[in-house]
């Protein structure tokens, strides 16, 4: 009986796996599909879009460099998520988070051009998780103390850091001896070294270090078993005699203090100053990049590593047939709302 | 001084109109939401979906102003560009309803992808048939009530407006009455409350939900189209800056109750026009001093978060909100 049992349990298990790898690739291949429909309707050539997307993303070490770069801040941000998601805590402020960490992390690099580079650098980066960290926590705070729907905050928290870093970037920490509204650009030694001759830099290992550490933290550590706990069933976790408050804390402060990263690392490498508009969406397509990653740390690595492709093959597709990159964002969609259905359809298909 | 201007009665005067025209699109977004919350379901993708209303109503505006209607009536283009809004809004409330009705998906993941395909979609039509950005609308005229409207402050402040105006301040009056007195409302309320019960009483769970969720993002395709065709007469990227978020927010504000979502729209509204105001005086009286217009933007956004603060949670919310329902589940 009870072999019989565990069999079942393993074999249940292995189909469970197949179902997650499988939804993913069914839904990204759906979102090609509807990708293709709208490049119909506008008239275009729909191997030519798609191929040109290809080469874009794969087309050359260039190409392939951009999209690993690229991948850097989703990676960061979706890893971040991942965290939050498991313990059901809708953190949907990574753009607000993204911005706090780039400001933060700006201050110091502008303030202390005379450290040391490795100090300099590490200080940077532990200021931006600051950043993002505390911005995080306002939400969490916030709900814990006036019970205020986190994905409601988080989301107003969004704007207010958007307009209070271009505040910054206009007024106090504006260029003395520039007219645009941005600061003076970072110096060499506040610039993440790069590798191999490329522009691959440290954030991209980093991003890439934080892939097992975070597997780790969900599945072997008592605090991972307890953020699941809480995120399965609140009640439960009760039960068991956890403190939901101190989970919402603590995966707010940690995927805030993620995101906050991305947003330093990529002011330092790709913009080099701090300005206004520093994101291009990451906050939102992060929260894509978890869930078409399955809030799995591979597949989240997987994921961001698509949708980087996707965002930047859509540059080039741009240039190539004229049709807007902004194609990219909607079948990142797509293909999110298609893998949900899968589920939605996997799971009725197998109670009946 | 900037204050002296802003207690001038003229100034109080325009002030409370803005408020009232700046609250409309956010308000038919918020009664949406409220009736579709109450059958259960929480739609969070009310941004996505004011956006896509706010993209088509203006391209079916634009080119009926163009195309088929150029030169016979402005009106009739804006009007059927409202009509495309709602049609839109459905649209995204459809796949809304199969992934989080049928297949009973997560309502907080499906709501919130809907937004980031809201945004994207509607970004890539407008990208893809407009290369400038000059594209604009004629909109709606404001309709002077005859006599009323020239009754002095009395006129300005209610009877001067554009027809959307009274046609939202009807709305949070029919969107009472259909919630609370009549059958249809009722079954909406109860399928919200207890769907097992409901259904055992012979309410289908899902069509009722169907139909809440598809009026709720009607209207909020409504309020999306407002903002493009007769507010602002163009269409900009993340032209709805978080209005479909706000009413959310305003929902719980509200208890869910239309009459309460009022006061809330027109906070938000008084909010808005606030800083659009005091934006555009600052220009003028440029001097220390002034609030760096940052954070005058930010003024509704901090609003929502304190509306919140101050109401404590959930308050009133329908019991089964949020949650799937699927005959198996009891």
């Amino acid at each position: 009986m009870t072999l019989s049992s565990a069999d079942l349990a393993s074999q249940s298990r292995f189909k469970s796996l197949l179902v997650s790898i499988s939804a993913p690739i069914v839904g990204g291949l759906l979102g090609l599909l509807i990708g293709a429909v709208l490049i119909l309707l506008a008239g275009a050539n729909v191997g030519e879009v798609y191929s040109a997307m290809l080469k874009g993303a794969f087309g050359g070490q260039r190409q392939i460099t951009e999209t690993i770069l690229k991948a850097m801040p989703l990676l960061l941000v979706g890893l971040g998520l991942t965290v939050a998601f498991r313990a059901r805590v809708w953190n949907i402020g990574g753009e607000g988070q993204y911005y706090m960490g780039a400001l933060f992390g700006s201050i110091i690099a502008l303030s202390f051009p005379g450290l040391p580079r490795v100090l300099l650098l590490t200080t940077m980066l532990m200021a931006a998780a600051l950043g993002g960290m505390l911005w995080a926590l306002l939400a969490a705070v916030m709900k814990i103390k006036w019970n205020v729907n986190i994905i409601i905050s988080t989301l107003m928290l969004n704007y207010i850091a958007v307009f209070f870093v271009r505040y910054m970037a206009r007024g106090p920490l504006q260029d003395p001896n520039g007219y645009l509204p941005e600061s003076a650009q970072f110096i060499k030694a506040a610039r993440m070294p790069t590798f191999f001759g490329t522009r691959i830099h440290l954030g991209v290992f980093l991003a890439l270090l934080l892939v097992p550490i975070v597997y780790a933290l969900l599945w072997h550590t008592p605090l991972g078993f307890r953020l699941r706990a809480v995120g399965s069933r609140a009640s439960v976790a009760l039960y068991a005699g956890i403190s939901v408050n101190r989970a919402i804390l603590f995966v707010m402060a940690f995927s805030g203090g993620l995101i906050g990263l991305a947003g330093i690392i990529e002011v330092s490498t790709l913009h080099t100053r701090l300005k206004g508009d520093i994101s291009g969406g990451y906050g939102f397509t992060g929260i894509l990049v978890a869930l078409l990653g399955r809030m799995n740390p591979i597949g989240v690595a997987v994921a961001a590593f698509l949708f980087a492709a996707l965002i930047i093959g859509a540059e080039s597709m741009h240039v190539v047939s004229g049709l807007p990159d902004a194609l990219a964002d909607a079948i990142a969609a797509i293909m999110v709302l298609s893998v949900l259905a899968v589920d939605g359809l996997v799971r009725r298909w197998r109670k009946s | 001084m900037i204050w002296d201007l802003v207690l001038q009665w003229s100034f109080l005067i325009a002030l409370v109109a803005a408020a009232v025209r700046l609250a409309v699109p956010v308000l038919l977004a918020t009664l949406g939401e409220i009736i579709t919350e109450r059958s259960g379901v929480l739609n969070l993708g009310l941004e996505g979906v004011m956006v896509m209303g706010a993209v088509t109503g203006f391209m079916v505006a634009y080119y009926l102003e163009n195309g088929p209607l150029a030169g016979v009536s402005t009106s009739w283009s804006a009007w059927l560009g409202l009509g495309a809004g709602v049609i839109a809004g459905m649209a995204l409330g459809l796949i809304m309803a199969v992934l989080s009705i049928s297949l009973a998906v997560d309502q907080v993941i499906a709501g919130v992808t809907l937004v980031v395909f809201g945004h994207g979609m509607a970004n890539y039509l407008y990208r893809q048939q407009f290369s400038s950005l000059t594209a604009r609308v004629a909109g709606l005229e404001p309709v002077d009530i005859p006599l009323l409207s020239d009754i002095p402050i009395i006129g300005d402040l209610f009877f001067s407006y554009d027809p959307t105006v009274y046609l939202t301040g009807l709305l949070v009056f029919v969107s009472w009455f259909f919630l609370f007195r009549t059958t249809w409302g009722l079954k909406i309320r109860s399928v919200g409350e207890n769907p097992a019960a409901a259904e055992t009483s012979g309410v289908g769970v899902s069509r009722v939900r169907y139909s809440a969720l598809l009026i709720g993002t009607g209207l909020a395709g409504l309020g999306g189209a407002v903002l493009t065709v007769v507010q602002l007469n163009l269409f900009r990227e993340g032209i709805t800056a978080g209005r479909g978020w706000i009413a959310v927010a305003l929902v719980i504000f509200a208890r869910w109750r239309p009459g309460l979502a009022l006061v809330g729209a027109l906070l938000f509204g008084l909010a808005d026009a606030l800083q659009y105001r005091i934006q555009a005086l600052s220009q003028i009286e440029r001097g220390a001093g002034v609030i760096p217009y940052e954070f005058l933007l930010m003024l509704p956004y901090v609003l929502t978060l304190l509306a919140l603060i101050y109401r404590r949670g959930r308050g009133d919310a329908p019991a089964a909100l949020g949650r799937p329902y699927t005959q198996d589940t009891h």
